[in-house]
């Protein structure tokens, strides 16, 4: 995804920031999980932009998808003492003074998620009993536990109110898991290319991406650190996912059968199309930032996600009817992962409960990606709607 | 703020300051968004067009993409206080469907169309033998995207066979921002006609 992020064509920019982490649910207080297992101590990462006004009523918190972080914005000082690193956060387009989300009116919180491998507790951390990594004795995360952890961290900045909860795909989820866990906490939501659960083949994609991971010889049932690392078998799984995240439409645009490099066939197994080797660019790109055993337990708790089943013995409708913030969802006509009519779905049900609820499907050709680019529509969308969900909170 | 059309400015003028309201088809949300700032209503609307809706939203309204026949079916019944379809109705493929709809989500509605029974439409058609072209119905034939040629009369008619009440009328002549009532034989004088609807 990140492959599409630039700098803002206006420039603007949050400037520097801090990666910044908190630490809770210290032995014996371990934080419950859904599975029924413990988990302590728990750190979440996070990353703060803008400024909290008086009365805390500004309060935005951004939510990433499956491999993002907490840097949605801005440049990291750098550790050796450059000023500042060479990439923007991943959101850098949407976050920022002016932008959809403008930090000069909104204090921006993104928390990275429970399980990550970007700074908060994860298969990859050190297991105080063990003193080793939890590797797959890791237990099983979903992603209310995430939405929970997320929770401690508000309080521990001391938030009462969040006047919106933003994400896209994986970070939708969490999004909608956060209006129906906390819902006097949330005023307005902005669910992005999401879904309130998985289809068949969102869990048929990423249960082979697993079985690529699993199937490599260095996974050794997730003990691998410290030895060789499932990098092959990490690397097909991130293949397999920016598949996803295209279009058929986008692909031949971007790709079609051109080839990489050369212009005639050379009869043999190497990366010859473009769209191999963009693919295996990805592959490699991603084993050098991203944990494999973090990429089973987020895709796993992704595929458990089902806001019906959990909330609403398989209602929907009864899913939400606890919840009173007002919706903004979007979805992209080209989004096979989670297609419009996932959003639709959402919609339906927030509208019989009389939810105040907006919905647009922007046509794009890229895909599920589409969330993450620039474009003028989704900017002024955000950017409206925070303004009447402020204005409104206000008038309340 | 723009001053509204005219025909929106009827319709305004019969809504209740504070109620609730659902604006069916409801375009950028001109009508919408002088009733939420005037009146202080509370709105949702519902509109095709992807770029209308995005104008919408960006002003602050709650609006959301659909077609109206199947999007109105989601809201539980008495939602509103008023459904309004401003001329929108004529492209409705099944009209009495929708007026049940309407009057199933709210207590009141508000319809207008252009008229057809207006006598300039009928002049045309009788001199030319053509399908009228006329400015407020600028369309041919085949690319018109008014599918159900009503007149006045034939909206009072179908209030009688779908069963519903026409509590107040309007008939209109207007140019956009300026326009007239018509007393005298609306259904012959009168190019749009606008009804305040009730349950029978």
């Amino acid at each position: 995804m990140a492959q599409y992020l630039r700098h803002t064509p206006s420039g603007t920019t949050v400037g520097l920031v801090e990666k910044q982490a908190f630490t809770f649910a210290l032995v014996p207080d371990k934080l419950a999980l859904e599975s029924g297992a413990t988990l302590g101590p728990v750190t979440i990462a996070y990353e703060t932009c803008g400024t909290l006004n008086r009365d805390n009523s500004n309060v935005i918190l951004v939510l990433h998808a499956l491999s993002g972080d907490a840097h949605m914005a801005g440049l990291y000082k750098s550790e050796k003492g450059k000023p500042e690193d060479a990439k923007p956060g991943w959101w850098d387009t949407m976050v920022g003074p002016g932008k959809g989300i403008d930090t000069d009116r909104y204090f921006v919180i993104c928390s990275n998620i429970l399980g990550s491998c970007m700074g908060s507790t994860g298969p990859a951390s050190i297991d105080p009993g063990s003193g080793k990594e939890y590797a797959a004795d890791f237990p099983m995360i979903t992603i209310k536990d995430m939405v929970k952890a997320q929770k401690a961290l508000m309080d521990h900045l001391g938030i009462k109110k969040i006047l919106s909860v933003i994400g896209g795909s994986v970070g939708g989820m969490q999004v909608l898991e956060w209006c129906v866990q906390y819902p006097s906490m949330v005023v307005s939501a902005i669910p992005l290319a999401t879904t309130c659960r998985h289809s068949a083949l969102a869990i048929a994609f990423n249960e082979v991406a697993r079985q690529s991971i699993m199937a490599d010889p260095n996974w050794n049932q997730g003990a691998y650190y410290g030895g060789k690392k499932p990098d092959m078998g990490l690397a097909i799984a991130r293949m397999i996912g920016h598949i996803t995240y295209l279009s058929d439409e986008s692909m031949r645009l971007k790709f079609g059968r051109k080839l990489q490099n050369k212009s005639s066939l050379s009869f043999e197994f190497g990366a010859e199309f473009q769209v191999e080797s963009y693919l295996q660019y990805q592959g490699n790109k991603f084993i050098k930032r991203f944990d494999a055993n973090s990429f089973l337990y987020i895709t796993k708790a992704a595929d458990y996600f089902d806001l019906a089943r959990e909330y609403g013995n398989g209602s929907l409708v009864k899913a939400f009817s606890k919840c009173k913030a007002k919706f903004l969802v979007v979805s992209y006509t080209s989004d096979w992962l989670y297609p419009t009519y996932q959003s639709k779905e959402m919609v339906k049900a927030m509208k019989k409960n009389n939810l105040d609820v907006s919905f647009c499907e922007i046509d794009a050709k890229w895909g599920h990606d589409a969330f993450l680019l620039p474009d003028t529509r989704l900017d002024n969308l955000v950017t409206g709607f925070l303004r009447r969900a402020a204005h409104e909170s206000v008038a309340i | 703020m723009n001053p509204l059309r005219y025909d929106l400015k009827i319709i305004a003028s019969w809504i209740a300051p504070g109620s609730k309201i659902i604006g069916l088809g409801c375009g950028e949300g001109d009508l919408l968004y002088w009733l939420k700032r005037e009146k202080q209503v509370i709105e949702r609307g519902i509109e095709i067009k992807e770029s209308k809706v995005v104008k919408c939203i960006e002003r602050g309204l709650s609006v959301l993409q659909g077609d109206i026949n199947e999007e109105i079916q989601d809201y539980p019944d008495n939602s509103f206080d008023y459904a309004i379809c401003s001329q929108t109705l004529q492209q409705v493929y099944e009209p009495s469907t929708l007026i049940r709809s309407m009057l199933r989500v709210a207590k009141m509605g508000v319809v207008s169309f252009p008229n057809f029974g207006h006598l300039k439409i009928r002049l045309k058609l009788m001199t030319s033998g053509c399908a009228p072209v006329t400015k407020e119905l600028p369309y041919s034939w085949h690319n018109t995207p008014n599918i159900r040629v009503l007149s006045l009369e034939d909206f009072k008619e179908f209030a009688d066979q779908t069963g519903f009440k026409i509590l107040k009328k309007a008939a209109i002549n207007t140019n956009g921002g300026q326009g007239k009532r018509v007393r005298v034989l609306p259904n012959l004088f009168a190019s749009y006609g606008i009804f305040l609807i009730g349950k029978d």
